[in-house]
């Protein structure tokens, strides 16, 4: 039995699709077997971040119409043996993703996979719902800033009363917070939001705090899920907090001002 | 803390004001989705029954429901129209 994860937000652009990549690679990597779908009907793009674009024949639609079973659309990670991406349909339309059609995919990976990472789309529109409708836990990919704080809040009334589990009365989606592109100098200049403040507002347990970070983009330009990045910053802290969602306590790092030494210093490294 | 920092602390952020207006405004749309969903239909109810017998307006009956830790609070606020001046209740009848 899998335990089905969705990463969303409400905002788009806060890092929902890197988050995705970068934690489905994380549970591979510890030996979970896990599958990572797009649910972005229309704009796919986890295919991109996960660098397997040009290996892609058979969709998430093509499985749910029935014209490619799960084996044929399922695309294995060429870095790691555990993980696999089921990419979205970059041309049908939204409606394509039935909740019948959505729960079918979801029982059949269950029966192989220890987790099953849902990429949702932003908004709050059926690709987002569906997505979200049949999680066990959810990460809220939060920004510190204004509009994506409250589009978060905004999610979680939605995760609390439109799921599965809140239907059917069932113990409520675990959800926890976690924020991205967060930059320490700013918030001691008093320019940003800091991890505290958007906690007391949102009221949730925090996953992680990913730094903003050269990394992301460069991850993302050679598609290469941030998390291998293991030198990097970002891809750090996503491996603590993929680390703490399986039950690891760890202190949450990059928020304070990294210090550069005298050598980074003078050449600027 | 340095003396540049104290002067600093006297003026609002613009993080400080970003989290007083997220505050307010979570609290306040938390609110507005916890309302059951029976609430305007309510409310509209109400507004009919009290027309029946005094003159009110659309935004005379208001309906708020409280919650704390032990109890839920049905709050029914009615405002009555201020007695006619005496010249127009003349001339009306």
């Amino acid at each position: 039995m899998a335990r089905i994860i969705v990463i969303t937000s409400g905002k788009g652009g806060v890092g929902k699709t890197t988050t995705s990549a970068a934690f489905a690679m994380g549970l591979a990597q510890r030996g979970h077997r896990t599958a990572v779908i797009d649910f972005d009907v229309g704009l796919r793009n986890l295919d991109l971040i996960m660098g397997c674009e040009r290996r892609v024949v058979y969709d998430f639609v093509n499985v749910i119409n029935g014209e490619a079973n799960l084996n044929q659309a399922l695309i294995r990670d060429k870095r790691c043996d555990s993980l696999f991406i089921l990419p979205a349909s970059q041309t049908r339309d939204k409606e394509a993703l039935t909740r019948e059609g959505v729960a079918r995919v979801l029982e059949e990976l269950s029966e192989t996979f220890d987790y099953v990472v849902c990429d949702s789309p932003a908004g709050i529109e059926h690709g987002a719902t569906m997505a979200m409708y049949f999680a066990d836990d959810a990460v809220v990919v939060t920004n510190p800033e204004v509009s994506s704080v409250r589009d978060s809040d905004r999610m979680l009334g939605i995760l609390a009363s439109k799921s599965r589990r809140a239907e059917n009365g069932e113990e409520p989606i675990r959800e926890y917070l976690l924020l991205t592109r967060y930059s320490p100098q700013r918030v001691k200049n008093g320019e940003m939001l800091s991890v505290d403040d958007v906690q007391e507002i949102l009221a949730l347990d925090l996953l992680g705090v990913v730094p903003e970070s050269q990394a992301v983009l460069n991850a993302s330009n050679s598609g290469t899920p941030v998390i291998l990045d293991s030198e990097s910053d970002a891809g750090q802290a996503y491996d603590d907090l993929v680390a703490r969602y399986l039950g690891e306590e760890l202190p949450h790092r990059f928020l304070e001002i990294q210090k550069k030494g005298l050598f980074g210093r003078l050449f600027g490294g | 803390m340095g003396l540049l920092d104290y002067f600093r602390s006297q003026k609002k952020t613009s993080a400080g004001v970003a989290k007083e207006r997220l505050q307010i405004l979570v609290a306040h749309e938390r609110a507005e989705r916890d309302r059951p969903s029976y609430l305007p239909q309510l409310q509209k109810d109400i507004l009919e029954v009290i027309r029946r017998y005094v003159a009110v307006d659309q935004q005379a009956v208001s309906v708020n429901l409280e919650k704390n830790a032990h109890q839920e609070i049905l709050e029914l606020n009615v405002v009555l129209p201020e007695r006619d001046p005496p010249g127009r209740a003349r001339a009306a009848s």
